[in-house]
């Protein structure tokens, strides 16, 4: 008997969890549907009058998101490479180790503090892109580090005594052997990292900043403050819209504007959840050749 | 190594460098084998030296986020005469008043409370959820359950914050005619943000359990839920606690979901329906309206401090369970 009741209580756990996900993606989706066509996508927002898109804020989204990425991967990678091949078991290493793990349970505001002050102030580069795309390098480092060396440490050892054999050297054998093997598995897992970092807005509040000047697509010169790709201009992302529009809300469609940009903001989520499985599966498949599974 | 290739090589012929004309193809094909490759060994080691910068990397950004952080954060008792008790455990917060109050306790209450309250409602189903995947319905668990609390993982705090916000905030302002802002509706976003990451530590706990233990228990004649209870959960205990201990580090320092919904008052609650604000709010909402350098500024860096120094319990805290070994 009680164990009858312990199993549907348990199934109703699951049930409840799956229904929470569903009810949340469905309630987003509902109140955004109205607002996913391609003036909201590309117009600038309206203070004032209702009809404002999100366009400045998609492509800062995006183009911290490169940032964050191009300088993040490759510290990622070769931090990655060391704590799975190189790392000597001692004391240094145990403190990487807490590093780590320190780095990857900080609470993001403080990261955003932390950036207030060293990239912002310290910097001298005032609120900008770069040191928004650095401030979410530290909140994202610790992900990728593990993901690299997870991805690494599954490669077979077999593989790499193999190279070893043939006389490779070390670094030799983990670039061309360890690392090609290891690919899948470390993209899969950046392609996740992204959407973690994409929907980011607690670090960036104090980096990246809360406004974003009116962006001339065709400007590309660098040093000016309406270029889309100057790194030194303010830049607020998408998810930070949605705070501001919900706490503030000073534009009067503020309830329609926060509607559509969380669906934006959960539809690029959602894309990168299941890109990141399917491409990892299919990369899978193409390098190993593996019809079965 | 090295040394033991040589002397075989070496013994296997006369020695090399006696070797007259005919064989100096063969003693140039020895030297080569022999003497290191330059460039390979300079890949070799720049390699080496620039995976490990990229580790220090991690050692420096750890020590100076904990000393810049701590060095604004001290200025307010170095500089601006409060007092670390005053700080800690008054509930007067007045930065404008004449003199200024600074006591940061019902922040430091609501951060504390919303943390309890998503802890309480996260660990039941989180580790529930996790025993359904485990021991009842493994493959519907790995199919369905795991993809669902991935998905749950990937979705932004703001949209927690957002959904909280046009959702529960009505709801709950309906039910109890109250102003629906409340540390209640902060702790159940909290509640549901933190439940992906329960369930899958937890799962990972549970899946660690031996088979034995499981077969020894059924075949004493025991219920599967007996089973789970008695032998299962006990021998996963630290796992599940540390599950829900990274939950609550996470809870803790989660800042804009709980900003939208808490109500932002300075006051302490008198009941859980009420509206307050945690240290991660008022970090929020006041650190770019202050002005760097006053009190008011560096008050609210001492409470990114105290954030910082919970993390870092947080973290001791679970290395402690990390450590526990139950049978």
């Amino acid at each position: 008997m009680k164990d009858r009741l312990a199993t549907v209580l348990l199934t109703l756990i699951a049930v409840i969890i799956i229904a929470i996900l569903f009810g949340l993606l469905g309630f987003i989706l509902k109140n955004g549907a109205a607002k996913l066509n391609w003036h909201f996508l590309t117009s600038p927002p309206d203070l004032l009058n209702p009809g404002g898109g999100i366009g400045p804020q998609l492509f800062n989204s995006f183009y911290l998101l490169f940032l964050t990425m191009a300088i993040a991967l490759p510290i990622g990678l070769g931090a990655g490479i060391y704590m799975a091949e190189y790392a000597p078991d001692n004391k240094f290493t145990q403190f990487i180790r807490l590093s780590i793990e320190v780095l990857s349970s900080l609470p993001s505001i403080v990261v955003g503090l932390f950036g207030l002050l060293v990239f912002v102030n310290l910097t001298g580069w005032g609120y900008s892109i770069i040191a928004g795309a650095f401030a979410l390098t530290v909140f994202n480092l610790p992900l990728l580090v593990r993901i690299t060396e997870d991805a690494i440490r599954s490669v077979p050892r077999d593989q790499k005594e193999a190279s070893y054999a043939l006389g490779v050297t070390k670094w030799k054998t983990i670039t061309t052997v360890i690392l090609p093997a290891a690919i899948p598995g470390i993209i899969t897992g950046a392609i996740l990292a992204s959407g973690r970092v994409f929907g980011e807005a607690a670090a960036l509040l104090f980096t990246a900043g809360m406004s974003s000047p009116d962006l001339v697509y065709s400007n590309f010169d660098l040093n000016s403050p309406t270029s889309p790709l100057n790194v030194f201009r303010p830049a607020e992302s998408l998810a930070v819209h949605i705070w501001k529009v919900n706490t503030e809300g000073l534009v009067p469609d503020a309830r329609a504007v926060a509607d559509g940009s969380a669906a934006v903001l959960v539809i690029a989520v959602l894309i990168f959840n299941i890109g990141a499985r399917w491409f990892g599966r299919w990369l899978y498949r193409r390098m190993t050749s593996a019809s079965a599974s | 190594m090295n040394q033991v290739e040589r002397s075989t090589v070496v013994g296997s012929q006369s020695v090399p460098q006696q070797h007259g004309k005919s064989s100096a193809d063969r003693s140039e094909i020895h030297r080569k084998l022999l003497t290191p490759n330059k460039s390979h060994m300079f890949g070799d080691l720049s390699g080496r030296v620039i995976t490990l910068l990229c580790a220090g990397l991690l050692i420096v950004v750890t020590l100076s986020i904990t000393y810049f952080i701590a060095s604004k954060g001290i200025a307010t008792f170095a500089f601006d005469g409060v007092s670390l008790s005053e700080f800690l455990s008054s509930s007067k917060w007045d930065p404008e008043d004449e003199p200024a109050q600074f006591g940061a306790f019902s922040y430091i209450l609501g951060s504390f409370i919303v943390t309890v309250i998503a802890a309480l409602i996260a660990a039941p189903l989180g580790i529930g959820a996790a025993i359904f995947m485990t021991e009842i319905a493994p493959n519907f668990g790995k199919k369905v359950l795991k993809p669902v609390v991935e998905l749950l993982v990937g979705i932004p705090s703001v949209v927690y914050g957002y959904v909280g916000l046009t959702l529960l905030v009505p709801l709950i302002r309906d039910s109890f005619n109250v102003l629906g802002f409340s540390l209640l509706a902060g702790g159940i976003v909290l509640s549901i943000m933190i439940l992906p990451t329960v369930t899958s530590v937890a799962t990972d706990a549970i899946e660690t359990v031996s088979q034995d233990l499981r077969n020894a228990s059924l075949a004493l004649g025991a219920t599967r839920w007996q089973t789970i209870w008695n032998v299962v959960l006990h021998s996963a205990m630290p796992g599940c606690l540390t599950a829900v201990v990274l939950g609550m580090a996470r809870a803790f320092g989660e800042a804009l979901a709980v900003q939208m919904v808490i109500g932002n008052t300075t006051k302490l609650p008198g009941s859980l329906l009420d509206p307050t604000s945690t240290l991660t709010s008022g970090i929020t909402l006041n650190m770019g309206n202050t002005i760097p350098g006053t009190a008011y500024n560096n008050a609210l860096w001492s409470m990114g401090l105290l954030l910082l120094i919970m993390s870092f319990l947080f973290i001791v805290l679970i290395r402690i369970l990390g450590r526990k070994k139950m049978v």
